[in-house]
């Protein structure tokens, strides 16, 4: 186990040089830090003991090993737009991210689950039917165009929720939350929806097809014949064992889902990293794509190498292959 | 449904198209859709670029069947005057020349990179793929909106609206170049272990020929059943990426930004401006994604 846990971790670790590499490069080359940090009247002097101080000077190898120094401490320099720490920025905006992120995948889940379960125990039913139609369109329609369809309706017509920002916070230490007020749930519920769509797909499919092979299984017609009520057949025996996957999927999706809220955060203004980073390719706000790059390089190095370890720890027959 | 032809004969193909009615409507659709936006300066009611045509006093104009519409706009009008209809057309046309950039652009080097990976083999192989499996690890939206960001750093501010529509075909074929060249590679490593591969290379004929001649029209079926899946995904990608202001400007919109305009509007109640190019987007992607799932059954290639 140990020898497998040392070059899977040795992996991850490249990967997340590799991206660190990316985003350095992007920091160094793109534009001229120098010009987007000085003032327009700044002299050649100025600029100088500017490029001077930044390192810019260095050999690009060294500069790539402060990079990297001042990254792992949390340092990604100072943001061109908003001339404040790019660290305070982003932990500033993680907390609404997150939490739209925990939101939808709640939603995903409880309303993915039960669909699978109907549509597997009733293929033909008319319920299956409405899925596979909505589906179909669903995968057509672009995650913005669903969010806007969405404040159409609840937001303009029937002026039921709200259709931006995240409502009242309440501060626990660093933590904003938006979940202790009720403006908070108002405000949460149409975004979380918005990008609980898709994985809500992928859930109700995954969750059919386990169940459809399930319930062909022999333990289940043992059960059958032993004459176990259905309820118990379906929920307690082949609902449990389906749900294993779901599970490890949904996990290792939440990498994607903090990509995908981007687009959800842009549609609703919804203050989160999703936004600061939009807002940054706008601007040409380098040091913040190259953090936000960073962030999301370590969350899915960090995801994918957890669900890994822990396939190995369960199953002896993975840790050969690596 | 099952033809009685071989499924990959042509005859069989046009066979198995007229009997299956999901094929030919999401064809006549797709078909009718890429048709207007193609000859959209011939049948656009007015010109959407023409800005003294325009008059403030046809401004945000309601569909032709609500209250207060104009029969000379049938879907209304947007803020400043402009006829939704012609600038969704016009829109559609940018849309559709991006997608076809994409596709063209991501299927020609992947389908090289693939072939040459898999009859070459070796280091080169390795490298390819890894760079593949790295592209693919990531979610489509973060590089294309990486590159994107990269350009506007990297160009002069000047000319960045001339230079939008390349921009945006190369962030997302960046993406999905990978999926051809997988796919070819592994047809590749099998055509290749195969007499008549052998054959050619006994009679002494040079690597580039072997390549092109032999095994690349071995290889299309699943290139062509990708494209034309990967265009509905390449229109979807421009369209988001437009709509979060990073892809087409103002002055030369695709169907993303008509939405991204008419969503700054919402509020005022005007839903045409950006309800009618919502739609047209879904209808356009909905179509030739059912063509594009309909052909992957009926060539049925081996997709890596």
């Amino acid at each position: 186990m140990l020898p497998f846990l040392i070059r899977r971790l040795g992996q991850a670790f490249l990967v997340v040089l590799t991206v660190g590499l990316l985003s350095f490069l992007m920091f160094r080359f793109v534009g001229d830090p120098v010009v987007s940090m000085s003032r327009e009247d700044a002299t050649v002097a100025e600029r100088e003991a500017l490029r001077e101080s930044l390192g810019l000077n260095d050999p690009v190898p060294v500069q790539f090993a402060t990079f990297i120094g001042r990254a792992v401490q949390g340092d990604f320099g100072i943001s061109y737009r908003n001339q404040r720490p790019v660290s305070d920025l982003i932990a500033e905006r993680l907390p609404a991210t997150l939490e739209l992120v925990f939101a939808a995948t709640v939603l995903a889940l409880a309303i993915g689950i039960p669909l699978g379960v109907v549509t597997a125990l009733r293929p033909r039913g008319a319920l299956s039917n409405i899925v596979q139609g909505v589906s179909l369109v669903g995968v057509s329609t672009p995650t913005f165009v669903t969010g806007i369809m969405l404040i159409l309706l609840f937001a303009v017509t029937l002026r039921w929720l709200p259709s931006f920002g995240r409502g009242e916070t309440v501060d626990l230490g660093w933590w904003s939350t938006g979940f202790l007020s009720a403006s908070g749930w108002r405000a949460i519920f149409l975004p979380a929806l918005t990008l609980a769509l898709f994985q809500m797909t992928l859930i109700m499919r995954l969750v059919r097809a386990e169940m459809i092979e399930i319930l062909q299984s022999d333990y289940i017609r043992f059960a059958r014949a032993r004459g176990l009520p259905d309820r118990s057949i379906h929920y307690r025996l082949a609902l449990k064992n389906a749900l294993m996957p779901v599970l490890t999927i949904t996990g290792m999706q939440i990498g994607g889902l903090i990509a995908f809220a981007i687009v959800t955060e842009s549609v609703f203004q919804w203050p989160g990293m999703g936004l600061l980073f939009i807002q940054a390719v706008q601007f040409v706000d380098v040091p913040v794509m190259a953090a936000y790059l960073m962030f999301v390089g370590l969350v899915f190095v960090a995801l994918n190498a957890a669900v890994d370890v822990t396939y190995a720890l369960v199953d002896p027959r993975l840790r050969v292959r690596g | 449904m099952s033809g009685v032809a071989s499924p990959s004969a042509p005859a069989g193909l046009m066979g198995q198209f007229l009997a299956s009615p999901k094929a030919m409507i999401s064809a006549a659709v797709a078909l009718l859709l890429i048709l207007s936006a193609g000859f959209a300066p011939l049948i656009a009611p007015h010109d959407p670029f023409a800005l003294g045509t325009f008059n403030l006093m046809d401004s945000e104009l309601p569909p032709v069947w609500a209250e207060g519409g104009d029969p000379r706009f049938l879907l209304g009008t947007d803020t400043q005057g402009r006829d939704v209809l012609s600038a969704i057309l016009y829109g559609m046309r940018v849309s559709l020349i991006v997608g076809f950039a994409a596709v063209a652009l991501s299927a020609g080097i992947g389908t090289l990179l693939g072939l040459l990976a898999g009859f070459r083999g070796g280091w080169l192989d390795a490298v390819l793929m890894r760079f593949a499996d790295v592209i693919l690890s990531f979610p489509t939206i973060l590089i294309a909106l990486l590159v994107s960001g990269i350009a506007r750093g990297v160009l002069p501010d000047a000319r960045q609206g001339d230079y939008a529509i390349y921009v945006l075909i190369l962030a997302i074929a960046i993406n999905e170049w990978t999926q051809y060249a997988r796919t070819v590679r592994g047809q590749t490593m099998v055509e290749a272990s195969l007499d008549y591969v052998k054959a050619a290379r006994i009679s002494g004929l040079a690597n580039g020929r072997i390549l092109g001649r032999h095994i690349l029209p071995n290889v299309l079926s699943p290139v062509i059943v990708i494209a034309t899946i990967n265009l509905g995904l390449a229109v979807l990608a421009e369209a988001t990426l437009s709509f979060l202001g990073v892809g087409m400007p103002v002055t030369q919109p695709s169907l993303g930004t008509l939405i991204r305009i008419g969503n700054e509007n919402l509020f005022s109640g005007v839903w045409w401006v950006v309800v009618f190019p919502a739609a047209t987007l879904v209808m356009l992607v909905l179509s030739v994604n059912l063509f594009g799932d309909w052909l992957r059954d009926a060539l049925n290639p081996r997709l890596g």
